[in-house]
């Protein structure tokens, strides 16, 4: 995973709540078997209308999206953060995200940063009246910033350091495969496996 | 210190805690299909991993799956691609696999407990959201993206933080004609699509005692829609009697084995629960979703609400959109509503008991001139069974369609879709723009519903077939 210290870009308000991952990327595009190439499902159905802000052309080369509350509800899929990451997300601001996205975008190295939604209401009109302002997600100082104004954010220190790194997820597991073998010695004979398979 | 019952499944699958970390988590069960898991394989393979537990692992086709002609070749070539892949990755890597045909093929939740495989007291994960289904057991299951799922196929672990815990508890007789898909409904709608964000629920109270497994199945399924990665019920007898004799089930000894542990599934009495919510089920009625997330429902007996009459802006700016996008007026009677689809099927309402109940209404009817009805077995093994019982026969005579096992209408993957403007009562799960198809609209309701409205062409329970 690449490393994520600090990014700074200019950035697109999605000024709706609740967006479900059905939004971000309708199911007949997770059809790819690629992590990549997902761009083009990104809000598609939203898409369709020229005047959706993903259209407007003040707000191309966009790297920040600033969402409403409830970002990422629903499925699973972690399409919805290939699609982000995709189409050139780096990180996405709202003021509460659903737990499955949230996890799939920290494993994914897509940052979500949860703000209190005031701050969340100064970036959209700092960015509204003035698409260019640059907006900063700084992971080292756990801040962002954008105008003259900045607010500070929460993440825990785990992933922060992981994200930091841009540790693999997997490998740091298999570094205590030994605890794992163990816990698998006690393990009772009922619990079920699939194989042989019965049917 | 006293324990909840998610609390107690967590602690029995800790294979390492250490401050400053997330906990390390053993999985007990893997289920698999052809959505979430390219990319995951693709990851072993690049990184020359293997499956740990490929006997702990099993996988299904079933989001792509055509629910017509499945003896031919799927007519979508990137549909197929995708279930091809799948199917290459389970035999490279040794993973149990039940294709389209096979008689154990059908949704992934179904499939899980109808081999006995979903048992109390495990950890079950899956690339899928609706893996709470398997909490009806006892178990603690929950949905997670591909790169868990590379990491539980790599690990057969899973490092995550605790989940907080909600106790619904839901007391008193169901009056006749409600659900527990109203159960849930009206619980989501209460607490909101976020309300069990952070959380575990477990459902309580002498009305989740007296449900069958498929109705806890119902509930448990659908926590996700208000928000909580998982439902939990502790088992009992219902449990037990549901898993007897099933193919994968513990056997002799094993079998008392499992139950000594399984007794030992339940919330401690004084367990303190972060957050608890308490529902009358005498005042329950059949509940449908008007809007475009689970969480906007209302007693079928209601009218469309008026989004000015919505204090929170928040809301009031979303139910004016949905209402937009449902082509709905406030104030229009649900029971007005005119619907072009009925679709009975998906992990929320695919199993037997589903097929049965809206047999039971539709039995000597006809499905509306100006509705289609597709009725849709959860999966292959509940088609047999439903077939057994002459279940097809009273659907095919009603008018419906009877097909193949399968997602099918619940998610816009496969051909079974809505058209643009097209309005649909849905047993499934989820009302989002868009869910069934492009433009679609969907009502969320319970089988119950799903065969009257079929019948009556608008939104209905069966008590409105008593009107003449």
């Amino acid at each position: 995973m690449e490393k994520f210290t600090s990014h700074t870009g200019t950035a697109l308000p999605l000024r709706r709540s609740n967006v479900d991952t059905d939004q971000i990327i309708p199911a007949v595009y997770l059809k790819r078997v690629t992590r990549t190439g997902f761009e083009d499902g990104l809000f598609a159905a939203w898409r369709k209308d020229p005047e959706f802000v993903l259209n407007n052309p003040a707000y191309s080369g966009a790297s920040i999206l600033v969402a409403g509350i409830d970002f990422g509800t629903g499925s699973s899929r972690e399409h919805a953060v290939w699609a982000l990451q995709n189409y050139g997300f780096k990180a996405v601001l709202s003021s509460r995200f659903a737990d499955i996205f949230r996890g799939n975008s920290l494993k994914a190295g897509l940052l979500t940063v949860i703000l209190p939604q005031e701050n969340i209401e100064s970036i959209w009109a700092g960015i509204e009246s003035d698409p260019s302002l640059a907006v900063t997600v700084d992971l080292v100082a756990r801040q962002v910033r954008w105008g003259s104004e900045s607010a500070f954010f929460e993440i825990d220190e785990y992933t922060r350091w992981r994200l930091l790194e841009g540790l693999d997820d997997i490998g740091l597991t298999l570094r205590h495969v030994a605890a794992v073998d163990t816990f698998e010695k006690g393990r009772p004979n009922f619990k079920p496996k699939t194989l042989p398979a019965k049917i | 210190m006293a324990k909840t019952l998610a609390q107690k499944v967590w602690e029995d699958h800790l294979v390492r805690r250490v401050a400053g970390e997330p906990d390390l988590l053993y999985i007990d069960l893997h289920l698999v299909h052809e959505v979430t898991s390219p990319q995951a394989f693709e990851g072993l393979r690049l990184t020359g991993r293997s499956v740990r537990r490929p006997d702990l692992t099993i996988a299904t086709e079933d989001h792509n799956t055509p629910t017509t002609d499945i003896d031919k070749p799927i007519a979508d070539l990137v549909s197929r691609t995708q279930i091809e892949t799948l199917r290459k990755n389970c035999a490279e890597f040794g993973v149990r696999l039940h294709s389209l045909g096979d008689a154990n093929q059908g949704i992934v939740h179904v499939v899980g407990p109808q081999l006995g495989l979903t048992q109390p007291g495990m950890t079950v994960v899956c690339g899928d959201s609706h893996t709470s289904t398997h909490g009806a057991f006892g178990a603690l299951a929950f949905g997670i993206g591909t790169s868990e799922v590379e990491h539980v196929l790599a690990t057969q672990t899973l490092p995550l933080q605790p989940f907080k815990t909600m106790a619904v508890t839901i007391n008193g007789a169901l009056p006749v004609g409600v659900t527990s898909k109203d159960i849930i409904l009206t619980v989501i709608a209460q607490i909101g699509t976020a309300g069990g964000q952070g959380y575990v629920i477990e459902y309580r109270g002498d009305t989740v005692r007296a449900l069958s497994m498929e109705a806890r199945m119902t509930i448990c399924n659908m926590s996700i829609e208000a928000g909580a990665r998982a439902g939990m019920i502790s088992p009992d007898e219902t449990t037990f009697a549901y898993l007897k004799d099933k193919p994968h089930a513990p056997m002799g000894a094993d079998w008392e084995a499992a139950i000594s542990y399984w007794n030992t599934l339940q919330s401690d009495a004084d367990a303190v629960f972060d957050n608890e919510v308490v529902i009358d089920a005498t005042s329950l009625s059949p509940f449908v979703t008007w809007g475009t997330n689970p969480g906007q429902g209302a007693p079928l007996s209601a009218n469309v609400p008026d989004p000015e009459q919505i204090e929170d802006l928040e809301s009031r700016g979303a139910a004016t959109r949905a209402l937009t996008y449902m082509g709905l007026t406030a104030g229009t009677p649900l029971r007005k509503i005119k619907v072009d689809t009925v679709f009975l099927g998906s992990c929320t309402n695919g199993r037997i008991e589903d097929l049965r109940a809206a047999a039971t209404i539709i039995k000597g009817h006809k499905v509306a001139s100006e509705v289609t009805m597709l009725v849709v077995p959860g999966s292959a093994k509940v088609r047999l069974q439903a077939e057994s019982e002459g279940l097809d026969k009273i659907f095919l005579e009603a008018g419906a369609e009877w097909r193949q096992a399968g997602c099918s209408m619940c998610l816009g993957m496969n051909p079974d879709q809505l058209k643009p403007g097209e309005r649909s009562a849905s047993t499934s799960n989820r009302n989002f723009e868009g869910r069934q198809g492009v433009g679609g609209r969907t009502h969320l309701v319970s089988p119950l519903v799903a065969a009257a409205t079929a019948i009556r062409g608008t939104l209905s329970s069966p008590a409105d077939l008593l009107e003449v």
